[in-house]
């Protein structure tokens, strides 16, 4: 039982990080109507800063903070360069251009960088245990990507439905025309919301590399699994991201943990053995297809989409 | 599509350089470009594939390289099977490309069921975690290499020869993509074609007038998986080798770039496509290995001129 509760931890841990992908991705096609497949990117960007910046400040905060300002400054370049010219475009011209931003800096990160990888190191301060659980105890820096994960959930909630900024932006995005009239400065808006996203992915990269590797393209997988959350959310909901963020790392977490083993207390060996790890690893694609199947709009589709 | 169009001209002529090619090299001496052509043809091929549903059709699958996965895939399990049980008939090309492309069929009737429920960005994104969902269970495949991919024990028989002659798959290849732009110019004109094209431009229409479209659609996509099932055979192959890469959502949006560039929906489309990819990566990377930082930024330019590729551009020269 304590080996479910520390995998569901696990889990939930997952899924926070894909929730800040997610949240990005769901903000700039909500608001924007604008598919971005680079924001896989901005993950691998956030993480080369930071692994940059630390060291060079000696700090783990500062340089995460350097690294997220730089990373939101790269994200508003590129709206302002790229985004701005395709929003009246067809999606498949925006994913198109956002691909070649992908080969750009996967071969940017590999130029300057190298082709060896970083690593960013657990802060001393993170690197013992906590005990959550009774008798099981658990990493302190896992545990503290959890709490800067809903706490970046829980600024980005207050942000968009309590403050004037997020009035904007929530009516930039039911009629753009409307509030442009009404003398909001859409272009800036949604220069700021990119830059937003760029700063959330960042922060997930930054967050999971101490625990993954650092690495060129290390943002093409993640940003799959960023897609799956979206799409089961509802495209442009940001509570459905949250939800189905969740329910994804939950899902994938624990399926992995424990699959094989319950398979092959059910099936014979070899067809356990063999079922158990494709099974596991598709099992939140076959998730996501019994939820379109049910609700093909997503969990919680966005109004006016 | 007029016989006479600046496009269909310079497509024949290609058609026949891509004929005299093999002769060309050997005379001097140059056989790596057979292989590259041999590259660039299986790569036209999925891509002529993937412009039925996404040029003529209207649907922006990002998963079709999962297909070129499944029709690898199937060579190296039939290959190993043919090592073991030396069952010469497992390593036939006559067994192992049907085999390749019913596969494929079967896996894009399922994905296609599914996906083709939805629309647009949906599609876009269903289709791309579909592919990864092939990728992932490529990578599961662990008596095949798992991750790392595997070698072929055998390459695919032809007669007495076998597929690891140059000339020899250089020349199957060409001869089934050109069997492929034949069926695609007929597969358009025909009846089930102007179904698919006409529910591009209005789908409700058609439904209003009692066409079954989601079937017709369905169809599309699975005969569409069939072909780009069998480029998958014929790329493994060619390089010999099978690894869940060919499945990965980067080599399926490497076909999009081929079909956009060479112009969506246009017959020859992906042939320019493709000898325009593979050609910019060669020169670009005479110069430096990170081609990549040059041919993206490339890729953005042509995508903010929207010009509808490169079949476009002949037909805006043919206007001015």
């Amino acid at each position: 039982m304590t080996l479910v509760l520390e995998q569901a931890l696990n889990g939930v841990q997952l899924g926070v990080l894909l929730f800040l992908l997610a949240a990005g991705l769901t903000l700039v096609f909500g608001i924007m109507n604008f598919v971005n497949l680079a924001h896989g990117s901005l993950y691998m960007i956030g993480a080369y800063f930071a692994a940059t910046f630390i060291p060079w400040s000696g700090s783990f905060i500062v340089g995460a903070l350097l690294a997220l300002a730089a990373a939101a400054a790269v994200g508003m370049a590129m709206e302002i360069l790229i985004f701005r010219r395709l929003y009246h475009r067809d999606h498949l011209d925006q994913v198109l251009a956002t691909f070649g931003l992908i080969l750009f800096f996967n071969e940017l990160v590999l130029m300057v960088w190298g082709p060896a990888g970083m690593t960013i190191s657990v802060p001393t301060w993170l690197a013992g245990q906590v005990t959550v659980i009774p008798d099981v105890p658990y990493p302190a820096y896992r545990l503290a990507v959890l709490v800067a994960g809903l706490a970046a959930a829980a600024f980005l909630y207050v942000l968009v439905s309590r403050t004037r900024t997020g009035m904007r932006i929530r009516a930039g995005a039911s009629d753009r025309k409307m509030a442009e009239a009404l003398g909001v400065n859409i272009r800036l808006l949604f220069t700021g919301i990119a830059g937003l996203g760029a700063a959330l992915a960042a922060l997930a990269g930054l967050l999971a590399a101490p625990l993954r590797s650092v690495h060129a393209g290390m943002g093409e997988d993640i940003l799959v699994l960023a897609f799956v959350v979206v799409v089961i959310g509802g495209i442009g909901s940001i509570r459905g991201a949250f939800v189905a963020a969740l329910g994804v790392g939950l899902i994938d977490t624990i399926g992995r943990a424990f699959l094989p083993r319950t398979l092959d207390a059910i099936l014979s060996d070899p067809i356990a053995d063999a079922v158990a790890p494709a099974l596991s690893t598709t099992l939140i694609y076959l998730t996501m297809v019994v939820v379109l199947a049910i609700r093909p709009r997503g969990l919680f589709p966005a109004p006016g989409l | 599509m007029r016989p006479s169009s600046p496009a269909t001209r310079w497509a024949l002529v290609l058609l026949v350089a891509l004929a005299a090619a093999p002769v060309l090299s050997a005379l001097a001496g140059q056989m790596f470009y057979v292989f590259l052509l041999t590259k660039m043809m299986i790569l036209a091929l999925a891509a002529v594939s993937l412009n039925w549903i996404l040029g003529y059709g209207n649907m922006p699958s990002f998963g079709h390289a999962g297909f070129l996965g499944i029709g690898a895939y199937t060579v190296a399990i039939l290959s190993v099977r043919a090592a073991e049980t030396q069952g010469g008939w497992l390593a036939s090309t006559f067994v192992q490309l049907p085999l390749a492309a019913f596969f494929a069929a079967i896996a894009a009737l399922v994905i296609g069921a599914v996906s083709l429920r939805t629309r647009g960005v949906y599609f876009i994104m269903i289709t791309l975690a579909f592919g990864q969902m092939l990728f992932s269970l490529g990578e599961a495949l662990e008596p095949y290499g798992g991750d790392d991919g595997m070698n072929l024990p055998l390459y695919a028989t032809i007669g007495s020869a076998d597929l690891s002659s140059g000339p020899v798959l250089y020349y199957l290849v060409l001869g089934l993509l050109v069997l492929a732009l034949a069926g695609s110019h007929s597969l358009m004109q025909s009846p089930f074609g102007a179904v698919i094209r006409g529910a591009k431009s209005n789908e409700t229409r058609l439904e209003a007038l009692g066409v079954p479209v989601y079937r017709y659609r369905l169809a599309a996509f699975a005969l569409a998986g069939a072909v780009c099932g069998l480029a998958g055979a014929l790329l493994a192959n060619q390089g010999g080798y099978v690894s869940p890469a060919l499945a990965a959502w980067t080599h399926s949006a490497e076909l999009v770039v081929i079909v956009m560039l060479g112009g969506a929906g246009t017959l020859f489309g992906p042939l320019f496509g493709a000898l325009a990819v593979i050609g910019l990566e060669e020169v670009l990377s005479q110069y430096t290995e990170h081609w990549r930082i040059i041919f993206g930024p490339l890729l953005i330019l042509v995508v903010l001129a929207n010009r509808g590729g490169l079949s476009g551009l002949f037909r805006v020269r043919n206007n001015v």
